[in-house]
C-alpha cells in the first residue's frame, strides 16, 4: 500500500511545486503551493507522523498561505504590471544549476539505508512532546523569542505610522 | 477500521483475497453516511432556524410543505439545484468554481473525528481535536478565494473580514479546548469523553471539573461562534453593509454548498463542545461498556445527539436575539480579551491538574462523603 | 516496505524545484513561495529519516523548520508590502537602489 500512496502524493507534491514556479498569476501559485503542502502532509501521515502532519496543515494552510493570499489581495498588482519574465542566459544557468543539484542529491541519497530499528510512532503527539520538552527544551524556548521578534518586526515593517 | 475489516473477512472468508478493497469500500460507506448526515442536517438546520426565528419574531414560519412545514428543506434544496448557476463574467472562473468545494471540504472533513456514540466514530485519531483545528483552516482559504474570485468589492471585503476573523479566533478556540485535553491527557475525542464517565453522572463532565474548565466552556462557545461566522459575529456576511459578503455573487447549488458548510460548522462546533465539556455520549449513571454493544451505541448516539442539538438550538437563539458587532470591536475582543482570558484559563487548568493530580471538585466532594 | 531513499529523492526534487523558483523568477511573491517549498522539501527528508531511524529528533527538526518558515513568511511579506508602498513594484530586478 505504501508505495502506491507514496507515488500518488509524491506526484501531487512535485506537480504542485512545478506549478508554483511556473504560474504567472501569484494567486494560482499560492493555490498550487497549498496543494503541494497538503501532499507533503499526507506523506507525513504515511510515515506515521500524524502530529507533524496536523502541524503542517495548521501552520501552512491556516497561517502561511492565508498570509500570502492576504498580501496578494492587499497589494493587488494588476495583470499588466506583473514582472515580465524573459528567459535570460543567467536564469537558464540558474535552472541548469538547480537541475544539477537535484541530480546530485538523487545520486547521493540513492543508496541511503537506515539502521533497521523498530519503527514506533515517532511523530506522534507523545513522542514529539516528550522530545520537545526534555532534550530540546532550550531550542523550544528560543523559538518563542524568534516568533516574538518576527511579530514585532512584521508589525514595524508593515505599519505606515507607528 | 482495520478491526472492522478483519471482522468482515472473518465472516466472509472469500473476501480475504483483497483486504484493501474491503477497507476501501468501508471507508466509502462511512464517508457516504456522514455526507448524507451533513446534508440532511443542513436541511434540518435551516428548518429549525426558520422555525425558531419565526417564534422569536412572533411569526409562524415555514408551514406549507409537508406537516408543519417539515419538508420545507426538500423544496429549498430542489430550488437551489434547479436554479441557474451564474458565474459573473468578471470573475476568475476556476477559482470561483473551486472556492465552495474548498469550504465544504474543510467543514465536512471535521466530521471524521466527531464521536457520535460509544463506538460510532469514523476514525479515532490520536490527534483528534488538533485534526479538527487543522482541517477547518481550509475554510479560511476557501472564504478568501470566494471573496477574491468574485471580483466584487463587497465579496472582497467580506472575504478579507472572514479570513481575518477566522484566523484570529482560531487561537481562542484552540486554547479554550485545551482544559479538556489536559484533564483527559489525550487529544483523541473518544479518550476525552471516556475521561468524563464514572458514577457521578453529570458531575463527571469536564464542565464541572473545576472553575477554569467551567469558564472555558463559555469562552469556547463565544470563540466558536465567531469562527463559524454566526451572529453576533457575522460581520463577513453583514447584510446591512456588505449585501451578503463573500457569497454575494454565488447562486444555485454553489450557494447551497456555502449553506451546507455553515450548518456543518455549527454542528461540528456543538459536537466538539459536547464532547469536550458536556460528557459526550456518556449516559448518566450508566457505564456504556457494560451494556450490549447495540444498545450501548444506540443509547449513546441518542444522548450525544440530544446534547449537540440542544447546543445547536442555543446557537440559533443567539443569532436571533443579539445584534451584530462592529469589525474593530470584533478584533479587539479577540486579541485583547479572548486570547488573554484563554491563556489565563490554560495556566489555571494546568496548575489544577498538577496540584490536584487531575481530580475535579465533584470527585473531591464525593471522596469526602466516602 | 519502502526504503528511505525514495523519500530523500523526493525531498531533493522538491528542494531543487524551489531553488529553481528562487533563482529564475522575478516576482517577489513567488520567490517567497519557492523558499517555502525548499523548506518543505527539507522537512520531508527530516521526517522520513527520523521515522526510519526511530528517533523523534527528525520530527523536532521539522517542527523548528516550520516555525522558522512561518516567521520568515511573516517578515518577508511585510518587507514586500513596505517595498510595494515605496516603489509600486514587486519585480525584484527593479529593486536595485543599493547597486551603484
Amino acid at each position: 500500500m505504501e508505495p502506491i500512496l507514496f507515488t500518488l502524493f509524491g506526484a501531487i507534491a512535485v506537480g504542485g511545486a512545478l506549478l508554483v514556479v511556473t504560474r504567472k498569476n501569484p494567486m494560482s501559485a499560492a493555490l498550487s503551493l497549498i496543494m503541494s503542502l497538503f501532499a507533503v502532509a499526507a506523506l507525513f501521515v504515511l510515515r506515521q507522523a500524524h502530529f507533524l502532519a496536523a502541524i503542517q496543515v495548521i501552520v501552512y494552510a491556516g497561517a502561511v498561505v492565508v498570509l500570502f493570499i492576504f498580501v496578494i489581495m492587499l497589494i493587488n498588482v494588476p495583470e499588466n504590471r506583473l514582472p515580465i519574465e524573459k528567459p535570460t542566459v543567467y536564469r537558464l544557468l540558474g535552472v541548469v544549476a538547480a537541475g544539477l543539484l537535484m541530480i546530485e542529491g538523487g545520486l547521493a541519497s540513492r543508496n541511503f539505508s537506515a539502521p533497521a530499528t523498530a519503527v514506533g510512532e515517532v511523530g506522534s503527539v507523545e513522542a514529539v512532546g516528550h522530545a520537545l520538552f526534555t532534550d530540546y527544551l532550550f531550542a523550544f524556548e528560543v523559538t518563542s523569542v524568534l516568533l516574538l521578534a518576527a511579530v514585532v518586526g512584521a508589525t514595524v515593517l508593515a505599519k505606515k505610522k507607528i | 477500521m482495520e478491526q472492522l475489516t478483519a471482522l468482515i473477512i472473518q465472516k466472509v472468508p472469500a473476501l480475504a483475497v483483497a483486504p484493501w478493497a474491503v477497507t476501501l469500500l468501508l471507508i466509502g460507506i462511512v464517508a457516504f453516511i456522514i455526507l448524507q448526515f451533513a446534508m440532511v442536517f443542513a436541511g434540518f438546520g435551516t428548518y429549525l432556524e426558520r422555525k425558531i426565528a419565526a417564534d422569536i419574531q412572533g411569526r409562524i414560519g415555514p408551514n406549507r410543505v409537508g406537516p408543519i412545514g417539515l419538508l420545507q428543506f426538500l423544496a429549498d434544496g430542489i430550488k437551489l439545484i434547479l436554479k441557474e448557476d451564474i458565474i459573473p463574467t468578471a470573475a476568475d472562473n476556476h477559482l470561483f468554481r473551486m472556492a465552495p468545494y474548498l469550504i465544504f471540504t474543510g467543514s465536512f472533513a471535521a466530521f471524521v473525528v466527531v464521536p457520535f456514540g460509544f463506538s460510532l466514530i469514523a476514525a479515532d485519531l490520536n490527534i483528534g481535536i488538533y485534526y479538527v483545528m487543522a482541517v477547518t483552516s481550509l475554510v479560511s482559504i476557501g472564504v478568501l478565494l470566494a471573496g477574491w474570485a468574485s471580483n466584487n468589492k463587497w465579496s472582497m471585503l467580506g472575504g478579507m473580514r472572514a479570513a481575518a476573523q477566522i484566523v484570529s479566533y482560531e487561537i481562542p478556540v484552540g486554547m479554550a479546548l485545551i482544559p479538556a485535553v489536559l484533564i483527559a491527557g489525550s487529544l483523541s475525542t473518544q479518550d476525552i469523553i471516556r475521561s468524563q464517565g464514572g458514577l457521578l453522572g453529570i458531575f463527571g463532565w469536564n464542565l464541572f471539573h473545576n472553575p477554569f474548565s467551567f469558564f472555558s466552556f463559555f469562552l469556547y462557545m463565544v470563540a466558536a461562534l465567531a469562527e463559524t461566522n454566526r451572529t453576533p459575529f457575522d460581520i463577513p456576511e453583514a447584510e446591512s453593509e456588505l449585501v451578503s459578503g463573500y457569497n454575494t455573487e454565488y447562486s444555485g447549488i454553489r450557494f447551497g454548498f456555502f449553506f451546507m458548510a455553515e450548518y456543518a460548522d455549527v454542528f461540528v462546533v456543538s459536537a466538539l463542545a459536547t464532547a469536550c465539556f458536556l460528557g459526550g455520549w456518556q449516559i448518566p449513571f450508566f457505564n456504556a461498556a457494560s451494556l450490549p454493544p447495540v444498545w450501548a451505541n444506540l443509547l449513546s448516539l441518542g444522548v450525544f445527539m440530544a446534547k449537540a442539538l440542544a447546543l445547536v438550538c442555543v446557537i440559533i437563539w443567539i443569532r436571533w436575539t443579539l445584534p451584530r458587532l462592529r469589525v474593530d470591536q470584533l478584533m479587539r475582543m479577540s486579541w485583547k480579551y479572548m486570547v488573554p482570558l484563554t491563556f489565563f484559563n490554560f495556566l489555571g487548568v494546568s496548575l489544577w491538574v498538577l496540584v490536584f493530580k487531575g481530580k475535579g471538585i465533584p470527585q473531591m466532594i464525593a471522596s469526602i462523603f466516602g | 516496505m519502502m526504503g528511505p531513499s525514495a523519500y530523500l529523492i523526493l525531498s531533493g526534487i522538491l528542494f531543487a524545484i524551489g531553488a529553481i523558483g528562487v533563482v529564475a523568477r522575478k516576482n517577489a511573491l513567488i520567490i517567497l513561495m519557492s523558499v517555502e517549498l525548499m523548506l518543505n522539501g527539507v522537512n520531508v527528508a527530516f521526517v522520513a529519516v527520523g521515522s526510519y531511524m526511530g528517533d523523534p529528533t527528525g520530527g523536532i527538526f521539522a517542527f523548528m523548520v516550520m516555525t522558522v518558515a512561518a516567521a520568515e513568511a511573516a517578515v518577508g511579506l511585510s518587507i514586500l508590502i513596505a517595498i510595494y508602498r515605496l516603489k509600486e513594484t514587486i519585480d525584484i530586478t527593479e529593486l536595485s537602489v543599493l547597486k551603484w
